[in-house]
């Protein structure tokens, strides 16, 4: 026998550049934000989504792709980069937001980082995602840091409450220092197909949010079918949604593969009808840093480069983290971690 | 490259397969591979290289099988045979069992080899050709258990010569092997040139699990070696998978010899995208479609027909999509597409594309490496005439057209030699099935395409073969009804000058051909004499190949026949008994001057078959498989289309009627050449047929010489199946002739079977007369 060696230059196609997998509009996107378009049927109403099919696309993607040893860990670390780290429980308190936010900071331990190669580099978070009480406690503890303070809004995560408060509380949460606020929308509106209503609702939020990003949660595991998920994701980025998010993490069913697929296929669209990039959010029972590689590849297969970058991609998610920690320091020792090891969040 | 660097450009990296152990093993039979006959390898004899096409390396070499090879393992497989087969069903299950488990406890091993041997990605060896394979041993693990309740009055072939093409090699070998051995058969393999290296570490688990010595027996060679296993004489039935050219050869080679054929040949299945489809769900079907395993897939979906409404945005998803495959290492854990499995079939890949491009097509090429490898293709601007629509490329190519109907998309999909496949992209049910209805194919995938499993039956219509694999009727290709046994003869001459015999004293009567509902005189103008114990009875048209040609045309325009219902049909036929039943006298009087030993009692048979299978017509229905979930599969019985009947010499009313009625009754249309010495038994039926609101076309009579009229039919295109009872060397010449469009073929002695008893009418004919549609149908909102 003789070279048993990869063909590592005899593989081509798949290439990192996203050139010619996004449409013409979205190579060169149009500068500044997503502003608020009219509500526009035609881009959704009759769109076909076949859930067999998106299912299988989903459960062969990451069986299609595989990242080992330093590309692994390399795409570990971008993970972390596009965490949002999330604490939105019933009994946080300003020293719980304080705890995490160091965790933020500093996610993966210096020696870690160290053993990767990348002791000079700032390594932290993208956001920390918190409910609105706790947003001050967030950004005294984020100060300087560069890291933004997301916050839940509108009655979350049901967001039954009267549209006025639901503006007010976005309101607030933005005066306290919130730089992305991450709404949850009416289900009402999209389970009887008032889009109209959801149009106007998601649009009044965008104006109450200001400079804030939004994120639109659509709460997918309520929506239930596809068509639902497709129609609602298209109405939400042409209210002015600059990302688009699947749940609160409240929900029965949190985030999918497949429900991220005809997520991340809609912005494609709106992309291409628009110019204006708009990112996504996979949030709620993401746990293993394998998931963590498995929606990037989601991201770079369908939409390339680019969507692995903080901007247009965030995890919701707290305890994927850790397992992330476990996994980079099983790269750089060789053998496996134990959590208690690594600094709390 | 350091973390550093990864996460500027975020690719993939290296992800190499490790193929250490494999390697080993390859290392370990280094001075070639026998054979394994009778349960052990024999020492290596004259060998021939195999290659790994993705390195271009030589990883082993395997012995090339003689014809003495053959003779050993065909005597092997005979003598292990009569104990296989008499073991019970739960003996049987238990070593397909065995195979299954240990097919699973090897299963990275043989991704490895097979990824090695073949170029395939070894994602896909892994999981979806290994899984496969030991998904149809465990699946017919359970049809060796329950087959005696299941498959009555069938019995094995006996010995079994298998022949498998290189592009699954270790799944092909699994449908051949599973169901032979679960009937109670013994085989002889032989795998691919390319690729024989599966095969090999399967036989290796055979020993390992203690399958009895013979029952499983593999000679590797080449083409000629495959021919002398088919050939050989000591072989019962042969399946073939491979080329349509070859699957021709074979018929021709071992036609006469009343061995069993089951043929997988080639396709060039459409893949019909709607309007209302979801198009990016459509865009990753023909990545599923095409660029599984290089194209190199019988049933790959190798002709997009797009609807004109949403061609441009599919083109565009579809390209977009293209970027984003990878070529290259199959080895490689993040390679989509691998190798070419042959340096000459990359050649005719290359040449093929390269006619298309003369022709005209627009290529639209994805990246490949350099070596044996082909870039993923999609080819615009293509022509129902070209090239790259007519001939099977197996590679990574494929076409794109549009149509405008429903209508118009269906007759594109149709239009070609074969039948293997097809796969229908719409969100609307009623489409989805109106469509899946009227493809003329054995696999039609809705909103799906390349989903197999071992419960679904899986074959072609036309040029793709005969005979399923996988499910219930997979089992059927490896029993055989038991059937008397006799050879037949040949038939005299028919006389066609004036004889000297007297009239009858009644009113002359003139029996003409039937043809397209309408009595018509033979095309020659002559007439023969058909005899009686006591003399000339009557004179009957002396048919030739004219109005064979005027019967089939006429049979091809009946095709609303097998639309109408099977209650529809179920009237029609019960109506002609009832007629037949109000002129049983005057039969029964013909039948006496013919000779007939128990007149009345032929004509009472005949009526209780018209009632038999009118009963059966909405009675033999199909089938839901259990495959996976959220599936619905669907195992439709379809007629064959037009079938030709050439009838029994004895018995020339009840021997006619029993080989038509079914036909009819699955709603195939039938041209029937009635017994050419008692023909007036057959043509006094026509009154009857026209009376019993048979629609025109649905039965067409020709009379006289039987071997020329078969001749005739066997070589017709439009012929879809010829069931002919005759003589040796009318046998023969019927499947040799029949090799031209591989019309399914039934021959038989003339004279073996007794029409008036049970033989005369089962469920054998109803199978005979139907083929088995599979369409797969996954839900979920």
């Amino acid at each position: 026998m003789t070279d048993h060696q990869m063909l590592e230059s005899r593989t081509a196609g798949g290439g990192s550049s996203s050139s010619g997998l996004l449409p013409a509009a979205l190579e060169t996107p149009k500068a500044g934000r997503n502003p608020v378009m009219p509500l526009t049927l035609s881009m959704f109403e009759g769109h076909a989504v076949n859930r067999s099919a998106a299912e299988r696309r989903a459960a062969t993607l990451g069986a299609r792709r595989s990242v080992k040893k330093e590309y692994q860990a390399a795409w570990l670390v971008n993970a972390v980069r596009c965490v949002d780290l999330t604490t939105l429980a019933g009994d946080d308190t300003g020293d719980r937001v304080r705890r995490l936010c160091a965790k933020a900071r500093q996610p993966i331990a210096p020696r870690i980082m160290e053993g990767l190669g990348l002791g000079g580099m700032d390594l932290h978070v993208g956001a920390v995602c918190v409910y609105p009480t706790m947003v001050p406690h967030a950004v005294a503890a984020l100060e300087g840091t560069g890291i933004p303070v997301a916050s839940v809004a509108t009655g979350f995560p049901a967001g039954l409450m009267p549209l006025d408060l639901r503006l007010k509380e976005i309101e607030w949460a933005v005066a306290q220092g919130a730089h992305e606020i991450d709404i949850v929308i009416t289900r009402e509106h999209v389970l009887r197909q008032d889009w109209q209503a959801l149009h106007d609702e998601i649009r009044a939020m965008r104006e109450a949010c200001g400079a804030a990003h939004m994120k639109a949660i659509l709460a997918t595991g309520d929506l239930q079918t596809l068509r639902n998920v497709y129609a609602a994701s298209m109405v939400a980025m042409q209210a002015g949604a600059d990302f688009i998010k699947t749940s609160t993490g409240k929900e029965g069913v949190n985030a999918t593969l497949p429900v991220s697929l005809v997520m991340i296929r809609a912005l494609r669209d709106y992309g291409a009808e628009t110019g204006y990039r708009i990112g996504f959010k996979p949030a709620g029972g993401m746990k293993a840093a394998k998931e963590a590689i498995g929606w990037q590849v989601l991201m770079k297969e369908e939409l390339g480069r680019d969507w692995l970058e903080p901007d247009l991609f965030r995890f919701g998610a707290s305890s994927m983290l850790g397992d992330i920690e476990r996994q980079l320091e099983h790269h750089v020792t060789g053998r496996y971690a134990a959590s208690h090891r690594h600094a709390a969040s | 490259m350091s973390i550093q660097d990864i996460l500027q450009t975020m690719d993939y990296g290296p992800a190499p397969e490790d193929s250490s152990i494999v390697r080993d093993w390859l290392a370990r039979h280094e001075e070639g591979f026998g054979h394994f006959i009778g349960g052990a390898f024999t020492a290596p004899g004259e060998t021939f290289e195999v290659q790994d096409p993705a390195r271009g390396e030589t990883i082993a070499r395997v012995s090339q099988g003689t014809a003495s090879d053959v003779d050993a393992a065909v005597a092997a497989a005979r003598k292990a045979q009569p104990a296989w087969a008499k073991l019970s069903g739960h003996e049987r299950a238990r070593h397909l069992y065995a195979i299954a488990r240990h097919v699973q406890q090897h299963a990275r091993f043989l991704a490895v080899l097979e990824t090695i041997d073949n170029g395939k990605p070894i994602r896909e060896s892994r999981d979806i050709d290994v899984p496969l394979v030991a998904r149809h041993f465990y699946h017919h693990a359970g049809w060796a258990e329950i087959a005696g309740d299941e498959f009555g009055g069938t019995e094995p072939y006996g010995v079994c010569g298998q022949v498998i093409p290189w592009n699954f090699p270790l799944l092909m070998l699994a449908w051949k092997i599973a169901p032979a051995l679960a009937a109670g058969n013994t085989v002889v393999l032989k795998p691919a040139e390319y690729t024989p290296l599966t095969a090999l570490a399967f036989a290796e688990i055979c020993a390992e699990v203690g399958l009895p010595e013979g029952v499983v027996n593999i000679v590797t060679g080449d083409g000629e070696t495959g021919a002398a296993i088919v050939g050989h004489e000591g072989i019962d039935k042969v399946a073939f998978t491979g080329s349509t050219e070859v699957g021709r050869i074979i018929r021709r080679q071992i036609a006469g010899s009343g061995k069993g054929l089951t043929l997988e040949l080639g396709g060039k299945s459409p893949f019909i995208v709607f309007a209302d489809a979801d198009l990016d769900a459509a865009v990753e079907g023909v990545v599923d479609a095409i660029w599984f395993n290089q194209g190199q897939v019988c049933c790959a979906g190798a002709r997009i027909l797009v609807a004109e409404a949403v061609a441009g945005r599919f083109e565009t998803l579809l390209r977009a999509r293209m970027e984003t495959l990878r070529t290259g290492d199959p080895l490689d854990k993040s390679t989509d597409v691998g190798a070419i499995v042959h340096p000459v079939q990359l050649a005719r890949i290359r040449e093929l594309v390269g006619q298309g491009k003369a022709e005209g097509a627009t290529l639209h090429q994805g990246h490949a490496p350099e070596g044996c490898f082909y870039p993923p293709t999609l080819a615009t601007g293509v022509e129902p005439a070209s090239v790259l629509s007519t001939e099977e490329i197996f590679g990574p190519v494929v076409t794109l057209t549009t149509f405008r109907t429903p209508a118009d998309g269906i007759a594109l999909a149709n239009n070609t030699r074969y039948g293997l496949a097809a796969s229908i992209w719409s969100e609307n049910v009623n489409l989805c099935l109106d469509v899946a209805a009227q493809v003329k194919a054995g696999v039609v995938w809705i909103n799906c395409t390349n989903v197999f499993d071992a419960g679904a039956g899986f074959g072609g219509y036309r040029e793709s073969g005969f005979g399923r694999e996988g499910g219930s009727e997979g089992m059927m290709a490896y029993l055989r009804h038991k059937t008397p046994e006799g050879a037949g003869a040949d038939l005299p001459k028919p006389s066609s000058a004036p004889h000297d015999g007297g009239g009858t004293g009644s009113i002359d009567r003139t029996a003409k051909l039937y043809i397209g509902g309408k009595q018509a005189r033979p095309d020659s103008g002559y007439s023969y004499t058909i005899e009686g114990p006591k003399g000339p009875v009557g004179l009957a048209g002396l048919g030739n190949r004219k109005d064979i040609r005027n019967a089939v045309e006429a049979a091809a325009k009946a095709g609303g026949w097998g639309k109408a219902t099977g209650h529809n049909r179920a009237q029609v036929l019960y109506y002609l008994g009832e007629n037949l039943s109000a002129r049983a006298d005057e039969f029964a009087a013909r039948l006496e001057s013919l000779g007939a030993p128990d007149a009345g009692g032929e004509v009472e048979t005949a009526i209780r078959r018209c009632f038999w299978y009118a009963a059966q017509a909405d009675k033999f229905d199909g089938k839901v498989h259990q495959t996976k979930s959220a599936h619905v599969t669907l195992a439709m019985h379809e007629p064959l289309g037009v079938l030709g009947i050439v009838c029994p010499t004895a018995q020339p009313l009840l021997g006619f009627i029993s080989l038509v009625l079914p036909a009819i009754a699955m709603g195939n249309s039938v041209v029937a050449v009635p017994s050419q010495l008692g023909a007036l038994a057959a043509t006094d039926l026509y009154q009857v047929i026209e009376t019993s609101d048979v629609p025109a076309g649905v039965v067409n009579i020709v009379t006289g010489p039987r071997d020329e009229l078969a001749r005739t039919l066997a070589q017709h295109d439009e012929v879809s199946g010829i069931w002919y009872i005759g003589g040796p060397e009318g046998a023969r010449m019927v499947e040799a002739e029949s090799a031209g469009n591989l019309k399914q073929t039934w021959t038989e002695g003339d004279g073996a079977r007794d029409w008036s008893g049970a033989h005369g009418q089962n469920k054998g004919f109803l199978h005979r007369a139907t083929q088995v549609k599979n369409i797969w149908v996954p839900y979920g909102e």
